[in-house]
């Protein structure tokens, strides 16, 4: 049986009563700990211990599962050591956070840009998508795309290096 | 008729937990359905059993509607239970679970694609006499533009299957329609299944208050209302109940016109009707139905002392409503602040990452719903809902202080969170005469210069559920 906010109250009226200004509980299946503050004011923390109870598979012809800090994606994630630094002349696009990288602003359209093509600081080169909001990520200087370094749908670490630009003089 | 003995939870974070809760009280066996990612979540813990989907990423998982439904065959369940966002307004996954003899838990199909579809919705409220803002569906750029100059600018570009604020994109002028039709096509695409957009015209300054439907598919009744308007993209931030400073007699309308539109509809279940208020006019607009469980619902719970959950499960057994209209008892007042995983210093920058500590407030009044412990991980494929504290008090001002005194409590280490932006917002000079519109957050937020990069390479849009 598992600890519920009812619970958690009836144990709090229990302790009001009595002289204790915390209160740590830990049962096979959870850990409570309850602090009262100066004004009696009350803080949980509540850790359920249990392993999850995994049944078998669904009969997906999925294959093996995944590590869980991995996506759904192309290729394994790109981490922002993997690459060789940058040449000179040569300007970083990174990551600003960790996602998925999207090379088009959609499935099946063409993408933003490919090595060659001309940008200014504020044309979109790429999409992250991170927590299911899409975050533009754009040239931030004058050039020529000279590398993309990623496959689309691949997952990336925040400040991977996604794409390199040769700058305008 | 049928007892349900045994449910697959086809969702996950919070939500899931809240479901759970309920199944236990009800002596209900759970089934949660997890991604990779999930698998040693909280509500993974606390279920009876769990049952893979697939990857994390949601389109090979929580929105697969075959992996869904096989995983709730292989777990041999009564019934699904969609939770909010993934497939909870999904038709198919209705008309498949029909098929499959397994209850799902929410409306009929027909009643998902009517009011799923926005297109459709307008036309549904319009025919139960509800007041809509012009538009109408894009087909086309040119099209489009020729809309616009019906309507009048600015024009809102929304999602035909969105919903929850999720895919909507205001535009200011004729030049920036193109690009962001092409842009919203894109995520509507990738969000629902269905590219289809259509624009109205876009009130810059209105409150949003929504209305709590419980129907048994003969009769409809209302749990009253909710303001929702503290809002940033589109995304609530702070929900409460009852909306404060509504004349009575606009409350009354809101009320009668959702009524109106589920009775129009015949509607099963729990649902939301979402409106538009124009309070210099006392005038409102029908926005939108979220024919599920929201975001929000504790608040109503909270003053009405009601399980939502309970009587999902209730009229999904195939009861009629066991509430009558007179008997349904509003008392106090409640308020809801999402804490989401957000830098709102930094324009609300995700922060996904491992939980290090999850310490919350407790007592009479408070209910913090979540699906952190110390040792979760927030995983950057879903949404950044950490958790949502809830507060009651015998009147506004009580639920107030309850909550900046509750939130002062709200320990989350290991990630940012907006925790901090509640207790300035609530304490705020407009937050506290009650009332603000939905631009009030972005005033805020510019007055405190934060959370709008002037030059910054972030511009994040899209959206999650509300």
């Amino acid at each position: 049986m598992d600890l519920t906010n009812e619970d958690v109250q009836d144990i709090l009226h229990v302790l009001d009563s009595l002289p204790f200004g915390e209160l740590s509980l830990e049962t096979a299946r959870f850990r409570l700990s309850l602090r009262r503050a100066g004004n009696g004011d009350w803080t949980q923390a509540l850790e359920i211990l249990v392993p999850p109870a995994l049944a078998a598979d669904a009969g997906a012809p999925a294959g093996p599962a995944e590590p869980a800090s991995s996506g759904g994606a192309a290729a394994g994630p790109r981490r922002p050591a993997a690459v060789s630094p940058a040449g000179a002349g040569l300007t970083d696009v990174r990551a600003p956070l960790l996602g998925t990288f999207y090379r088009a602003p959609r499935p099946g359209a063409p993408p933003f840009v490919a090595v060659g093509s001309l940008v200014r600081p504020d044309t979109v080169v790429c999409i992250i998508e991170t927590m299911k909001l899409m975050n533009s990520v754009t040239a931030g200087v004058s050039g020529t795309v000279t590398e993309i370094l990623l496959a689309n749908a691949q997952f990336a670490e925040q400040d991977t290096v996604l794409m390199r630009i040769r700058a305008d003089r | 008729m049928a007892l349900l003995r045994r449910i697959l939870i086809a969702n996950r974070g919070e939500i899931a937990v809240r479901i759970l809760r309920t199944c236990r009280l009800l002596g209900i066996e759970t089934v949660l359905a997890v991604s990779d990612a999930d698998r040693d979540s909280l509500p993974a813990r606390l279920a009876d059993a769990v049952i893979r989907l697939g990857p994390a990423a949601p389109a090979a998982s929580y929105l697969d509607i075959d992996a869904v439904v096989r995983a709730a065959i292989a777990a041999r369940v009564d019934a699904i239970h969609p939770g909010y966002g993934f497939l909870s307004e999904n038709p198919r996954l209705a008309t498949v679970c029909d098929a499959a003899g397994i209850i799902f838990i929410g409306p009929t199909a027909g009643q998902l694609e009517a009011v799923g579809d926005k297109v459709s919705a307008r036309r549904h409220a319009t025919a139960a006499g509800l007041p809509v803002l012009p538009g109408g569906e894009v087909t086309g750029e040119q099209q489009a533009i020729d809309l616009a100059a019906r309507t009048g600018w600015p024009v809102l570009v929304k999602a035909v299957s969105g919903g929850g604020g999720r895919g909507l994109r205001p535009v200011r002028e004729p030049a920036g329609l193109a690009e962001t039709l092409s842009v919203a096509m894109a995520e509507a695409g990738a969000a629902f299944g269905d590219e289809r957009v259509y624009l109205e015209r876009y009130v810059t300054s209105g409150r949003h208050v929504e209305v709590q439907l419980l129907g048994d598919g003969q009769r409809v009744i209302h749990l009253g209302d909710r303001d929702c308007s503290v809002q940033r993209r589109y995304q609530k931030l702070v929900e409460e109940a009852p909306a404060p400073l509504l004349a009575p007699q606009l409350r009354a309308q809101l009320r009668q016109a959702a009524v109106a539109l589920g009775e129009h509809l015949r509607y099963r279940g729990l649902g939301t009707v979402e409106f538009l208020v124009d309070c210099e006019r006392d005038a409102f607009y029908f926005l939108e139905v979220n024919a599920r469980i929201q975001v929000e619902h504790p608040v109503t719970e909270a003053i009405s002392g009601l399980d939502l959950v309970a009587e999902q499960i209730w009229i999904a057994e195939g009861n009629s409503l066991r509430i009558q209209q007179g008997s349904v008892e509003l008392t106090g007042h409640a308020i809801e602040c999402r804490i989401n995983a957000e830098d709102w210093t930094d324009s609300f920058r995700p922060s996904p990452g491992l939980i290090t500590v999850a310490e919350f407030p407790a007592g009479p009044g408070i209910r913090v719903d979540t699906h952190i412990q110390a040792g979760s991980q927030v995983p950057p494929w879903y949404d950044s809902l950490l958790a949502k504290l809830i507060v009651s008090g015998r009147d506004r001002p009580e639920a107030l202080a309850r909550m900046q005194a509750a939130l002062g409590r709200c320990q989350i280490g290991g990630v940012a969170t907006t925790i901090a932006m509640h207790a300035q917002l609530l304490g705020t000079e407009a937050f506290t005469r009650g009332g603000p519109d939905t631009g009030y957050l972005d005033q805020f937020l510019r007055r405190r210069g934060t959370g709008h990069q002037a030059a910054g390479r972030l511009s994040a849009t899209g959206g999650r559920h509300g």
